[in-house]
């Protein structure tokens, strides 16, 4: 099975990369346009679409690229003839780093609160918990950014405003610059993750099982702890995977604001230069994390329900 | 098949829709449950009840027109201008007053088509199985690994950021999410006892998705249903970050957010005003989508 | 009078490094003033520039595709590293408004101003230790004339016709036509200066250049860290160690980054919060107003733009006072429908202000036979900040004209693809020119491919030709004068407003007392070499 999702995550790549490949064809202006800008004339145009390679017709370009991929050639960018696959490298580590770090904060503060919630449902407590998160989920990320950088870089001055780390910052000191990106980030993160996880413990307290365990006198919190948290990981897995991938791919705002150099902010730039082979790898490697993501939830996901492990 | 958009109905037909008359023990019913609901259910009715007439009576609440400039760029506030006025000279009142009409207009028909389309597929994924279910999780998987806002983007400048191909792509965008969760939740149900019993009674697949599973899956999408709808207005204002927002002069909260947000690091307000419409919304929405839950728990402790 | 101006000079040269005590104070002594000359010297030498320093500075615009190609230099933050650091051009322009030799130490033309011959500066140096000679100036120069340029800066160099190399320390330029103001035309910041190869091209690849700094490390649209060029040819200049260059296009981040001390320097404030940040008393916020203009251009040859009833009550329908209050928050000024700045040698000062009128505007419409009029005008923020509030401010101002402007947003994202020079009605910006000659033929000749009004005026062309060769001063700027009358009334650009250069620096940072460089943002993408730490 594992194998078949496998080869299925690839073929979902090459869909892929024709979707953008197309997407990209489709905008508006190419590459040597979007590069001269306001200074483009017809000639310069021209020249520059030769020297770019592309004069050749879309489906040459799409093959020869395709070529390179399957012996791990990422290419170069036409926009500036750099090798892409040192382009993204530190960048997608940066990514990875930044998306860890919030999902390590997140998850479980998103978990205790979603059962702590559940427990004490319809109490203060949970009301309480319920306004601050639909509040900060419900605020732009940009603007959380701006609170955050005000409080607490330009008013406190306890963190840098900038997250602009660089592949010799020491460990300690990037987690120290990544600290309000990541607070931003948990915040926007938190209560989706929380609710759902509440959510899904709720509905399950009225099974029959349930019901039984509480007649038999065992405490609220070994209910849903031991009896009816295992039963609600699959939407909650799933909700989490959701939010992870979010925090690998959709990033691009918290970058921008922190300056933080990773990949989100290279693709926007490069959709933005028509730069195709650049959105291509940038694509592909964002994908392919999300499939590998969803394969873990669908495995996880099987893991914890019996009845889908030995179907009938 | 508008089943899976059930909650959002029964939310308004308990508050801002007239019911028709034939539904009349219907209504006393709702209004029965509301008086027994809890305090935050009743906030967050009224709340909507607010801004639904709000965005229904804008221009005669309105002091001013929606993008009329009316005095000197971020006045204070005063009697004339209550809230003060936007960074080109606009009532701010009057613009978080037409915000409301444009913006929950919007998100609205943005959740409800990503619910609808999200919601069905997903469901008869799970039910049917097989190629179909294979088919389209595959198709939304891609749909899903292309980052989100990319995609938009993309979109967005190949069909122009016109209000309908806005809420089109952000709808169907959205929609693969509701599918994974729809799905999801589906499959637990699926492999219940019941419904392998009305498969071998021979009913039919839609009796089947519309009877048997939905009720059992409403909970977790509902709860789903409040956290997008807020959603929408967050990708409408990052969209505005990226410049690929509303066409002006229309007034949404997203963008004037957006317009006002470098205000903030010195301390001045306004930025916060569109921010805290739409928290108050999101909140008041999430706190009826609570008591939805809780009643439709069959939990049967007190509040 | 003369002799304090004289003085001043002297002192400055010292101040910039340029001059030794002794020559000081031989030069003194020839004023007359060797008394005084020991007290006037250390005054000069308190204030001369303190080398050393890590001098960052974070800037708005940096692309992640960002080229090392002369010819395809687009972002501020290649400007300031290329132009400002890495590299040098023939000439540049200070900040008294002179230009003066960088590379080339003298220049001279033929009496026709056809021929124009550079002389180089001796003993110049590359980064990797070649010298700099006329081979490489020429291959320079023809990667943006040759067949098959892909250089952005194509049209600027048109007018050359030949470049040679005459010995060594020589390059003969050879023009089509006249042109008095020709050695502007190397100034601009696409003809840098690179090493050539053997086969006649040049390396811009590997970022060598004769410049103050060394490109030490660049991650395009991210950072660069530049280092101190031990052997940089120009002493006075280049005063910090190190330059750790940012690209933060967020200007909230920018902001913060400035005030708590992450960087030294900002571009680009955000107007409307700019007298707030003034109030810092770490920050200095220094304005400087150039050339830059924003402008609503119209095809005049389009419907209903063809008429001149038609753009003459356009042009009356807009609060142009109103625009540089709201969308410049007052840092600019009103412009007058012709892109001449009053920073420009011929900026025709007798021409009328044109203000709003809606009266006017009507009288106009009606002379045009129309009642009402309405036109689409789009619009996007890439066209320059602001712009879509313009244009809705734009549309207010002409309601009551009775001319209903619809305002279309319009994706940045290729907007001057798709957008500019494709629609009828637009909004543009300009960053302007030194020469009147070089605005007008870029984008208001009869053809060129930047005329985005498609612009035709039979005696304006005339006037522009002779107007290059003439060397009559008195001569020339009537012409001058009349050509921006003629654009004004006639011409189908609404240009409302000249927009000021507002950028902050930490109160530690020190510029050059003649203050900042009007043509181009950051001194003149020079403060980087200009600058040094109290």
């Amino acid at each position: 099975m594992l194998a078949q999702r496998l080869s299925l995550g690839l073929v979902t790549l090459f869909v892929i990369s024709l979707i953008i490949f197309l997407g990209v064809s489709l905008l508006p202006g190419d590459a040597a346009q979007a590069m001269l800008g306001q200074s483009a004339t017809p000639e310069t145009v021209a020249a520059l679409r030769l020297q770019m390679g592309l004069d050749q017709p879309g489906y040459l370009r799409y093959f020869s690229w395709l070529g390179g991929i399957l012996q791990g050639d990422f290419g170069i960018s036409i926009s500036n003839q750099r090798q892409i696959g040192e382009l993204l490298g530190g960048r997608f580590a940066n990514t990875l780093f930044l998306a860890v770090m919030a999902a390590i904060i997140s998850v479980p503060i998103a978990l205790t609160l979603g059962i702590l919630a559940a427990l004490y449902r319809n109490s203060v407590y949970d009301r309480l918990v319920n306004v601050i998160t639909l509040s900060s989920i419900s605020t732009p990320e940009f603007f959380v950014a701006y609170i955050l950088i005000l409080v607490f870089a330009v008013n406190l001055g306890w963190f840098p405003s900038l997250a602009n780390v660089s592949p010799d910052t020491p460990f300690f000191a990037r987690i120290y610059a990544c600290i309000l990106p990541a607070t931003t980030l948990t915040l926007v993160v938190v209560a989706h993750m929380m609710r759902m996880t509440r959510a899904a413990i709720i509905s399950l307290l009225a099974s029959p099982y349930i019901e039984m365990a509480a007649l038999k006198g065992i405490p609220k919190w070994q209910i849903i702890v031991r009896h009816a948290l295992p039963n609600a990981w699959a939407p909650i897995i799933n909700v989490i995977v959701i939010n992870l991938a979010y925090l690998i791919v959709g990033v691009v705002i918290v970058e921008v604001v922190f300056v933080y150099p990773g990949l989100g902010q290279l693709l926007v730039d490069s959709v933005q230069r028509r730069d195709l082979p650049v959105v291509q790898a940038c694509s592909l490697i964002f994908a392919a994390t999300y499939v590998l993501l969803n394969l873990i939830a669908d495995i996880l996901s099987i893991l914890t329900n019996p009845r889908l492990l030995h179907p009938k | 098949m508008t089943e899976p958009t059930k909650p959002t109905s029964t939310i308004e037909s308990a508050d801002a829709m007239p019911p028709p008359p034939r539904d009349e023990s219907k209504a006393s019913i709702a209004w029965r449950e509301l008086k027994k609901a809890p305090f935050t259910a009743q906030f967050g009715i009224l709340i909507i009840i607010t801004y639904i007439t709000v965005a229904v009576f804008a221009p005669v609440l309105a002091p001013y027109g929606e993008s009329e400039i009316v005095g000197t760029e971020y006045d204070v506030w005063s009697n004339q201008f209550p809230l003060g006025t936007d960074n080109l000279g606009r009532d701010m009142m009057t613009r978080l007053i037409y915000g409301a009409r444009n913006t929950v207009g919007i998100a609205l028909i943005t959740t409800l088509l990503a619910f609808f389309l999200g919601g069905t597929l997903g469901i008869m994924a799970a039910v049917l199985g097989g190629w179909y279910d294979q088919l389209t999780s595959r198709a939304v998987d891609v749909l899903m690994a292309i980052p989100g806002l990319i995609f938009a983007m993309l979109l967005l400048t190949i069909f122009g950021t016109s209000i309908p191909s806005l809420i089109i792509i952000i709808g169907v965008l959205d929609s693969t999410r509701v599918f994974r969760i729809a799905r999801a939740v589906s499959l637990n149900v699926v492999v219940m006892d019941y419904i392998e019993s009305a498969k071998l009674r021979g009913e039919k697949v839609t009796w089947i998705a519309l009877r048997e599973v939905l009720p059992n899956i409403m909970p977790p999408l509902v709860a789903e249903f409040g956290l997008r709808f807020c959603f929408v207005f967050l990708t409408i204002s990052a969209l505005s970050f990226l410049g690929l927002g509303l066409q002006p002069p229309t007034a949404d909260w997203g963008s004037m957010v957006r317009d006002n947000a470098t205000l903030i690091t010195y301390g001045d307000i306004t930025p916060l005003l569109p921010a805290a419409a739409i928290a108050l919304l999101t909140i008041g929405v999430n706190f009826v989508v609570d008591w939805f839950l809780h009643k439709t728990s069959g939990i049967k402790d007190e509040y | 009078m003369n002799l304090d101006k004289e003085i001043k000079k002297l002192q400055s040269q010292v101040i910039e490094n340029q001059m030794s005590r002794r020559a000081f104070m031989t030069s003194a002594m020839a004023l007359g003033v060797g008394a005084l000359a020991p007290s006037l010297y250390s005054e000069a030498a308190n204030a001369a520039p303190k080398k050393g320093g890590v001098f960052r500075v974070g800037i708005g615009a940096g692309n992640t595709t960002d080229s090392l190609d002369p010819g395809l230099i687009t972002s501020l933050f290649s400007q300031v590293m290329l132009r400002g650091g890495v590299r040098n051009n023939l000439v540049r322009y200070t900040n008294t408004n002179e230009l003066v030799g960088e590379l080339a130490e003298s220049w001279e033309a033929s009496p026709d101003a056809v021929t124009w011959t550079f002389k180089l500066r001796k003993g110049v140096e590359f980064h990797n230790g070649k010298t700099l000679d006329a081979n490489d100036v020429v291959a320079s120069i023809k990667h943006h004339v040759a067949e098959g340029t892909t250089s952005a800066a194509k049209p600027i160099v048109e007018p050359i016709e030949s470049v040679k190399a005459d010995g060594k320390n020589t390059v003969v330029f050879t023009l089509k036509g006249g042109n008095a103001d020709f050695p502007f035309t190397v100034y601009d910041y696409h003809v840098q200066i690179c090493p050539a190869n053997s086969d006649g091209t040049i390396d811009w690849q590997s970022g060598v250049g004769t410049g103050a700094y060394i490109m030490a490390a660049y991650e395009p649209g991210v950072r660069a860290r530049l280092k101190k060029f031990a052997n940089y040819w120009d002493e006075s200049r280049g005063h910090f160690d190190e330059i750790e260059m940012t690209t933060i296009s967020d200007v909230v981040a920018r902001t913060s980054a400035l005030t708590t001390g992450a960087i030294d320097a900002m571009d680009r404030c955000d107007l409307k919060t700019v007298h707030l940040l003034e109030r810092n008393s770490d920050v200095n916020v220094v304005e400087v107003t150039g050339t830059g203009h924003y402008t609503f251009p119209m095809f005049t040859d389009v419907a209903p733009f063809d008429d001149n009833n038609v753009r003459m009550a356009l042009k009356h329908a807009i609060d142009r006072e109103a625009l540089v209050k709201t969308i410049l928050k007052g840092h600019g000024v009103v412009g007058n429908d012709h892109p001449i700045a009053t920073a420009n040698r011929y900026h025709n000062k007798d021409l009328p202000q044109r203000v709003y009128d809606p009266e006017k505007a009507k009288w106009y419409l009606k002379q045009s036979g129309l009642s009402s009029l309405d036109v689409d005008l789009s619009v996007a923020d890439a066209a320059f900040a602001g712009a879509v509030d313009a244009g809705v401010l734009y549309k207010e101002h002409a309601n009551a004209a009775g001319i209903n402007i619809n305002v279309v947003r319009v994706p940045s994202d290729g907007y001057w693809d798709n957008i500019w020079l494709t629609k009828p009605f637009v909004a543009c910006y300009w960053g302007g020119r030194q020469v009147e000659d070089q605005m007008f033929s870029t984008a208001y000749a009869t053809g060129v491919p930047w005329n985005d009004t498609h612009f035709k005026h039979e005696k304006f062309d005339q006037l522009l030709v002779q107007a290059r060769t003439e060397l009559d001063d008195a001569k020339r700027r009537g012409m001058y004068y009349e050509m921006q009358r003629i654009v004004s009334d006639e011409g189908g650009a609404i240009v409302p407003m000249f927009y000021n250069y507002v950028s902050a620096t930490s109160k530690k940072v020190q510029y050059l007392k003649d203050g900042w460089a009007s043509d181009a943002d950051l001194d003149g993408y020079m403060g980087i070499q200009h600058w040094w730490f109290a």
